[in-house]
């Protein structure tokens, strides 16, 4: 009989090419996109190598692409070498790739689910540090750096040093009105940004059972945010029924195959964690942040904490630092803080069920005057799938910008840039300095406190919009 | 990549907590497809004001700072983004060395690759560095080999991977070493089951 194990142990034991330590692990799924990949290709045709299994491998355009006036081309002329650079790459290591022509185009953390490449119990990376949004199918994804996508492109496999496995159990129900952008703030908040280093996280309970798969994209794609090497959740009758029907999903007598193998992937009963963290989910609230990390929200009806409200020096100083970056003073009601600007978008809440709830909130008001407001969905298979559903015209009567899919302002690395000094809403995953455009100021919140806010030019409980 | 083996050279200490990747090099340098050239923009939200200028508050500025080889900094260094970038713009700046309680992990793994040296020791021994470092002469040694950290009063072993530790040492080419595991490799991938997925476009 063999020791009981958990979720990550059965996807790592699946995948040992060579049971060392550090392991060498088979990659079932290799994403590739313009930034973390053209050095790497480089290499590879510097030692006349090739790639190993460009079947296994799919790339996308979607960190640096306009996401206005694509017909006019990639005016940066050092975004379009780029660009270039990975058409090219592709085109001669024959590998697929969903261009900015492509209608399956948009964030690779998107499209991956969305095409149905992403699987229960697979094994993938990318060169992009939310990879760790794949997990929320039970697969085992993470980030790599460039160097790594080079071995991962010559041999489908990676070294990796194992990680220790940390269940986060989630008790209870999540209040009508917290989403689920609110609960992995929460997590965050208390595990801290660097509670997770060195371990593979699991999501259970009945919370996390309860969720959509978009949600679940959620709260995986932020454990980064946590320091964590991937986050996972087992699958179950909501990821089968996602699959399936999926471009690249297994059909017919695979699929029953498939789903067969998904059944076994659950941590066993009595399999032991080496951490774990509880957290109930039924006294969380939606968070806004105030500062330069991840961890440093508070529940959108507190205020500016003070730091002297740390006992760790370093945390006081860092609060300190986090307070004049985003020119803001202890005590101030988080409603009270008016915003310029408000992101709907990125690999965290640019799916479909991000921009319904977006779009609810929205319905029939008007962006206040003083706030630039935009929507980026996440792919344009989710574009086009929220125009059928009018959602565009919801967005736009209200005074949103409806654009092409892509990172955009998550990291600012497109046109879309926030300017210095200005405040921004948004649904993203990263509040550090800079992260937006050099001198923004980002607040992290889910997409309906997103959409709420655009609507009142400050923070607002969106909780008593939609009870209203 | 060069073989690193002992390190010794004088320190420049950032004190602070949770350095992003995005810190260590913002994302409006990423745009490139070259691997050298990051050097000058390392920290550069910090290290320049709104026009461009160089702060003069910010200890990269320092002229006296400018041959340091080992950064000594916060716990949770390198946290964030993935990007390679961020070693490559520290390394090519003239660091070859970067002390801390802890690293993020990909930040760590990119690290070993580049042949930028992260050692991670108890807070207290941080700190302890970062009190000496305050003088821009004060110098550190690290042998790898031994994994110990010297300095004026202080010796301090390291856990170190040791593959990692491997490829530093010798310098070797990663994707070489494990190509010649390659019947290993091929066996595996015959026994994957047949419905995992693949990239390749079906016409239905």
């Amino acid at each position: 009989m063999t020791a009981p194990r958990t979720l990550f142990q059965k996807v790592w034991d699946n995948h040992i090419v060579i049971d060392s330590d550090p392991t060498l692990l088979y990659v079932d799924l290799h994403l590739v996109h313009e930034v973390t990949s053209p050095q790497a290709f480089a290499g590879l045709n510097q030692s006349g190598r090739t790639v190993r299994r460009p079947d296994l491998t799919v790339a996308t355009v979607d960190h640096g692409i306009p996401t206005t006036g694509r017909s006019l081309g990639i005016r940066d002329p050092l975004s379009k070498k780029q660009i270039d650079a990975l058409v090219q790459n592709c085109k001669d290591h024959d590998i697929t790739m969903f261009g900015l022509d492509d209608p399956r185009q948009g964030i690779v953390h998107v499209v991956g689910p969305e095409q149905g490449l992403t699987q229960p119990g697979l094994v993938v990376v990318c060169g992009d540090s939310h990879t760790s949004t794949h997990g929320a199918f039970g697969a085992l994804a993470f980030g790599i750096g460039t160097t790594e996508v080079e071995h991962v492109l010559a041999t489908q496999t990676i070294w990796q040093a194992k990680p220790r496995s940390m269940a986060v159990e989630v008790e209870g129900e999540l209040p009508w009105g917290v989403a689920a952008k609110d609960l992995i703030l929460g997590i965050i908040a208390q595990i801290g940004v660097s509670g997770g280093t060195r371990h593979v996280i699991e999501y259970r309970g009945q919370a996390i059972h309860d969720l959509s798969m978009e949600q679940r994209m959620t709260i995986c794609n932020m454990s980064i945010e946590g320091g964590a090497r991937a986050g996972m959740i087992a699958p179950d009758e909501t990821t089968i029924r996602y699959i399936e029907g999926r471009p690249f999903a297994p059909k017919g007598a695979r699929w029953d195959e498939a789903v067969s193998a998904w059944e076994s992937l659950v941590t066993d009963p009595d399999a032991v964690f080496d951490k774990v963290a509880v957290v109930d989910a039924s006294r969380l609230v939606p968070h806004v942040s105030w500062g330069v990390n991840p961890a440093q929200t508070v529940p959108v009806t507190g205020a500016v904490p003070s730091p002297d409200a740390y006992d760790d020096p370093q945390q006081r100083d860092a609060a300190v630092r986090a307070l004049e970056y985003m020119a803001l003073r202890p005590g101030t009601p988080i409603f009270d803080i008016a915003v310029d600007h408000v992101f709907l978008g990125s690999c965290t809440n640019g799916r479909i069920e991000d921009l319904r709830a977006a779009a609810r909130v929205v319905d029939g008001r008007k962006v206040d005057s003083h706030v630039s407001a935009v929507v980026v969905p996440g792919s344009m298979q989710v574009k086009a799938q929220a125009e059928s559903e009018g959602l565009h015209e919801v967005f736009e009567a209200a005074g949103f910008s409806w654009r092409d899919a892509g990172c955009s302002s998550c990291l600012a690395m497109n046109p879309d840039v926030i300017p210095a000094g200005e405040r921004c809403a948004s649904t993203s995953n990263r509040n550090y300095e800079g992260r937006q455009g050099r001198g923004a100021r980002t607040h992290l919140v889910s997409p309906a406190m997103a959409a709420a806010a655009a609507i009142a030019g400050h923070f607002v409980d969106v909780r008593e919009w939609e009870g209203s | 990549m060069k073989p690193v083996t002992a390190i010794t050279g004088t320190m420049m200490p950032l004190d602070r907590g949770d350095v992003d990747t995005d810190q260590i090099i913002p994302q409006q340098f990423l745009k490139r497809i070259e691997r050298d050239g990051y050097g000058e923009f390392l920290f550069y939200n910090w290290a320049h004001t709104d026009d461009g200028a160089p702060s003069s508050d910010f200890i990269l500025n320092d002229p006296a700072r400018r041959g340091a080889r080992v950064l000594v900094t916060g716990p949770n260094f390198g946290c964030g983004s993935s990007r390679e970038h961020a070693p490559w713009a520290l390394q090519q700046w003239g660091f070859e060395a970067v002390i801390t309680a802890s690293a993020a992990d990909i930040f760590r793994n990119n690290s070993s690759y580049v042949g930028l040296l992260v050692v991670e020791l108890p807070q207290d021994a941080v700190t302890r560095l970062i009190d000496l470092a305050t003088d821009p002469t004060a110098e550190v040694s690290i042998d790898l080999e031994s994994q110990t950290v010297t300095a004026d009063g202080l010796e301090e072993h390291f856990d170190f991977n040791p593959t990692a530790k491997e490829r530093l040492l010798t310098g070797l080419d990663g994707i070489g070493v494990t190509m010649g595991h390659d019947d290993l490799i091929s066996s595996h991938e015959e026994a994957r089951p047949s419905w995992l997925p693949t990239t390749v476009e079906v016409s239905s």
